[in-house]
C-alpha cells in the first residue's frame, strides 16, 4: 500500500494516529473542541474489531481506558479543559500503577468554561503538575496536522515502552484546522507494544532496575492473577507503608522519565545554527511565529524558531546549545508565561527571556512576534526591552 | 475451609480489618459463590475502590484492581468491554458506591453491562472513622453528623432495579447461605448484577451509636431484615423501620458488551473490506 495523500483536520489525524498505533479501545465524553476525536472512534473503531464507549463523564472515561489497557489493549481518551480536570485524579493512578494510556487535551480558553471553542495554550502547567504528588509525565505537542498523525503515534509508542500516560497537548486551531497531510505507508509502521513477561511463574508485576528500569506487563485475563494498587506498593504489587519502598518506587518512577530524556525529547527548529534571538514556541503559536522567524531573518536580524514537539520533558540540552548564543529568547504562548517558566529555568542565567502572553482567545499574528523580535533587536538583544506580557504590536 | 483459603493470597493476609468487622463475611461470601459455580481463576477480574471493603480485592487471588474512590465501575466498564468473555466482579461500600461513585453506578445499571456487584454496606464511612453516608439511616450518629444525621438514606436496591439492573438482592452478614446464594446468582445473570450485603463496622458506627460489640450489632441488623417472600404476607405496620433482603429483581435483558460485540459483527460485515476507513490498518490489525 503506497503513502496516501489527504486533506485531513488535526483531530482527525489525532484519530488516525491511534489506529495506526493499534487502537483498539477510546473511552470519553463530548466537549468542544475534541469531539471529532471521539466522534471518529465510534465510526473507525467497530470497523477493525475495537471499542467505543461513551462514558457518563471524563473520570469515567480514563478510569474505562485504564481497565481496557491493562487487559493488553491500546486505549486513549481526548477532552478538552474542563473534562482534562476531570481526569486528574486517575492520571496519577495511571502514573503510579504504570498502565499505558494516551489522553489528547484539544486545549480551549479556561479557566472554568471560559471559550469553548477558542484556542488556549494554558494546561502547560496542568499537563504537567495536576494530578497531585510527584510524578514525571510525557507531553507531547504537535505543531501542524501532519504531527498529530505523528505524535499520537508516537504517544503511544511512549506509552507502552514506559508504561506511562501520555498526553498530546492541542489545541482548537491546531484540532480543527486542515491541511494537506502525507499519511506513511502502513507497511512501515512498527507501533511498539509493551514488553510481556513469558510465564507467569514467579512473575513480580513491579520488578524492574531501580534507575528508571519498565517492569514486564502481563493482560489480565491470561493466568497471572497479580494485584493493582493505586496504593504505593512493592515489586510482587502487594501495598505497602514502608518508607523505603515508598521511595524506591517515587524515584524509579521519575527515573523512567528523567534518565531517558534523550529518548523521550523531539524538537524541530530553524536557524537555530547561529540565532541571537531565539523564539521558543509551540503547537499554533509556532506557525505564527515561524514565519516572523523567516521576516526578521530577511530583514537582516539572526533569529531562530525553536520549537519542542515535547514539552514535558523539556529538551533542555538542546536549548541550552541555543542559549549560548541567543542573547534573548522570546516566549509566545497563548497563557501568561508557563512554557516561559521552563525556559527561564533552563536557559535564564546565560539569555534574557521575555514573555509574551496572549490570553484573549486569538491566535498570535505573525507581526506581533515579529514586533517583539524587532524590539529586542535594537536592543541589541540584551535587554531594556519592554515587551511584557501581553504586549506585542497592536 | 482449607478448600477456600486457595482463592486467597496467603501471603498478604492477615488482613487490614478489625476485629468483628463483616467485610470478612462478605469476602467468604463470594469466594463460596465463586467456588460453587467452579469459575476459571484466570477469568475471573475482581475491581474495587476505596474504604475498608474495597481493601478485600488485595487478598483475592484473581486479576485484580484496587482504583480510585468511587470509579470501580468504570475501571470495570473498561475490562469488560475490553475483554467480555471475563468474569468482572466489583467490590464496593456504600460511600464508594453511592456518594462518589453514584453517577457510575446509575449508569452501569443503564447500560447493563455484565459486572456484578457487591455493596458492602456499613452505612458508614469506615475507613475515614465513622462519617455518615447516604446509607445511614435518618437519625443516627455519625462523626460528622454529632446530632444526628438529618439526610434521608438510599433505597440502593430500588435504586438499581430503577436505573436498569437485571439482578438485584440483599443480603447481610448474619444472613450468609443467603448472601452465598444471591451472589451466585448474580455471578450466572449476564448484565448489571447487585447484591447489597449489609454488614457491620462496630468500630465506628457501632461505637459511635452505642450499639455494643459486633454480636450486638450483627443482631441488631439481623432485627431489621425481613425476608420478602415473608414481608409479602406481613401488615405494613409491621415492616416500618425495616428492611427487605432476598431476591429482589431478577429480569433479565440483552446484557451491554455482548450487544457491543454484535454491533461489530454488523459494522464488520458491511466494510468487509476495512481499507477506505480513516486509516488502512489491515495491517496491524489484531
Ligand atoms: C477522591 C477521594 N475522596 C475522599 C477519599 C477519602 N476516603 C477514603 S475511603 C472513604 C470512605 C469509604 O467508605 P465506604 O465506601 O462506605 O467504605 P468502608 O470504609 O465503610 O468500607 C473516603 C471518604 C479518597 N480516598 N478519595
Ligand atoms: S473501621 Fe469499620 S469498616 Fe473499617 S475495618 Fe474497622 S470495622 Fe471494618
Amino acid at each position: 500500500m503506497p503513502k496516501t495523500v489527504k486533506l485531513m483536520q488535526g483531530n482527525e489525524a489525532c484519530t488516525a494516529g491511534a489506529l495506526a498505533a493499534g487502537l483498539r479501545f477510546y473511552a470519553g465524553y463530548p466537549i468542544t473542541p475534541s469531539t471529532e476525536i471521539a466522534e471518529l472512534c465510534a465510526e473507525e473503531l467497530p470497523k477493525m474489531g475495537g471499542c467505543f464507549v461513551q462514558m457518563e463523564d471524563e473520570i469515567g472515561s480514563i478510569a474505562a481506558i485504564i481497565g481496557a489497557s491493562l487487559t493488553g489493549k491500546k486505549a486513549m481518551t481526548a477532552t478538552s479543559g474542563p473534562g482534562f480536570s476531570l481526569m486528574q485524579e486517575c492520571l496519577g493512578y495511571a502514573s503510579l500503577c504504570e498502565v499505558p494510556i494516551v489522553i489528547v487535551n484539544v486545549q480551549r480558553m479556561g479557566p472554568s468554561t471560559g471559550m469553548p471553542t477558542s484556542p488556549a495554550q494554558a494546561d502547560v502547567m496542568q499537563a504537567r503538575w495536576g494530578t497531585h504528588g510527584d510524578h514525571s509525565i510525557i507531553v507531547l505537542a504537535p505543531g501542524n496536522v501532519r504531527e498529530c498523525f505523528e505524535l499520537t503515534l508516537r504517544a503511544f509508542d511512549l506509552a507502552e515502552k514506559y508504561r506511562v500516560p501520555v498526553i498530546v497537548l492541542t489545541d482548537e486551531v491546531i484540532g480543527h484546522m486542515r491541511e494537506k497531510v502525507e499519511l506513511p505507508d502502513p507497511r512501515d509502521i512498527r507501533p511498539f507494544n509493551r514488553a510481556a513477561p513469558r510465564s507467569p511463574a514467579g512473575y513480580k508485576p513491579y520488578a524492574a532496575d531501580p534507575d528508571g528500569g519498565v517492569p514486564l506487563m502481563a493482560p489480565f485475563g491470561a493466568g497471572y492473577r497479580w494485584h493493582v494498587t493505586g496504593l504505593f506498593h512493592d515489586e510482587t504489587g502487594a501495598p505497602s507503608g514502608k518508607s523505603d519502598v515508598a521511595d524506591k518506587l517515587i524515584r524509579r518512577l521519575d527515573a523512567k522519565i528523567e534518565n531517558n530524556v534523550d529518548d523521550i525529547c523531539e524538537f524541530s527548529g530553524e536557524g537555530l545554527e547561529d540565532c541571537e534571538i531565539a523564539v521558543v514556541a509551540f503547537g499554533s503559536s509556532a506557525m505564527s511565529a515561524l514565519s516572523a522567524v523567516r521576516r526578521a531573518r530577511k530583514e537582516g536580524v539572526k533569529a531562530g524558531l525553536f520549537r519542542p514537539k515535547t514539552i514535558w520533558p523539556f529538551p533542555a540540552k538542546a536549548l541550552r546549545e541555543v542559549a549560548l548564543h541567543a542573547k534573548t529568547i522570546v516566549v509566545p504562548e497563548m497563557n501568561l508565561g508557563q512554557l516561559a517558566l521552563e525556559v527561564e529555568r533552563i536557559a535564564g542565567c546565560s539569555s534574557k527571556v521575555v514573555k509574551l502572553g496572549k490570553v484573549n482567545g486569538e491566535l498570535f499574528r505573525p507581526e506581533e512576534v515579529y514586533a517583539a523580535i524587532m524590539g529586542e533587536a535594537d536592543n541589541g538583544g540584551t535587554g531594556q526591552g519592554s515587551a511584557k506580557a501581553g504586549e506585542g504590536a497592536k | 475451609m482449607s478448600e477456600f483459603l486457595s482463592y486467597f493470597r496467603q501471603d498478604r493476609l492477615p488482613h487490614i480489618w478489625c476485629p468483628g468487622c463483616g467485610h470478612g463475611t462478605v469476602t467468604g461470601a463470594l469466594v463460596r459463590a465463586i467456588d460453587r459455580l467452579g469459575l476459571d481463576k484466570n477469568k475471573v477480574c475482581v475491581v474495587s475502590g476505596i474504604g475498608c471493603s474495597s481493601r478485600a480485592v488485595g487478598y483475592l487471588d484473581f486479576d485484580t484492581l484496587h482504583t480510585a474512590h468511587g470509579r470501580a465501575l468504570a475501571f470495570a466498564t473498561g475490562i469488560k468491554m475490553a475483554r467480555p468473555d471475563l468474569k468482572v466482579i466489583v467490590m464496593t461500600g456504600d460511600g464508594d458506591c453511592t456518594a462518589i461513585g453514584g453517577n457510575h453506578f446509575i449508569h452501569a445499571a443503564r447500560r447493563n453491562i455484565g459486572i456484578t456487584t457487591i455493596v458492602m454496606n456499613n452505612e458508614t464511612y469506615g475507613m475515614t472513622s465513622g462519617q455518615f453516608s447516604p446509607m445511614t439511616p435518618k437519625g443516627m450518629l455519625g462523626t460528622t453528623a454529632p446530632y444526628g444525621n438529618v439526610e434521608r438514606s438510599f433505597d440502593l436496591c430500588e435504586l438499581a432495579k430503577a436505573a436498569g439492573a437485571t439482578y438485584v438482592g440483599r443480603s447481610t452478614s448474619y444472613h450468609v447461605p443467603l448472601l452465598i446464594d444471591l451472589i451466585e446468582k448474580a455471578l450466572q445473570n449476564d448484565g448489571f448484577s447487585v447484591v447489597e450485603a449489609v454488614t457491620q463496622c462496630p468500630t465506628y458506627l457501632g461505637r459511635k451509636n452505642k450499639l455494643g460489640d459486633a454480636v450486638q450489632l450483627l443482631n441488631w441488623i439481623k432485627d431489621q431484615a425481613v425476608n420478602v417472600k415473608a414481608a409479602a404476607v406481613m401488615p405494613k405496620e409491621k415492616l416500618e423501620g425495616k428492611f427487605l433482603i432476598g431476591e429482589l429483581h431478577n429480569g433479565p435483558a440483552p446484557e451491554y458488551s455482548a450487544e457491543y460485540g454484535e454491533l461489530i459483527a454488523r459494522v464488520q460485515r458491511s466494510f468487509e473490506n476495512v481499507k477506505g476507513g480513516l486509516w488502512e490498518c489491515a495491517s496491524n490489525s489484531d
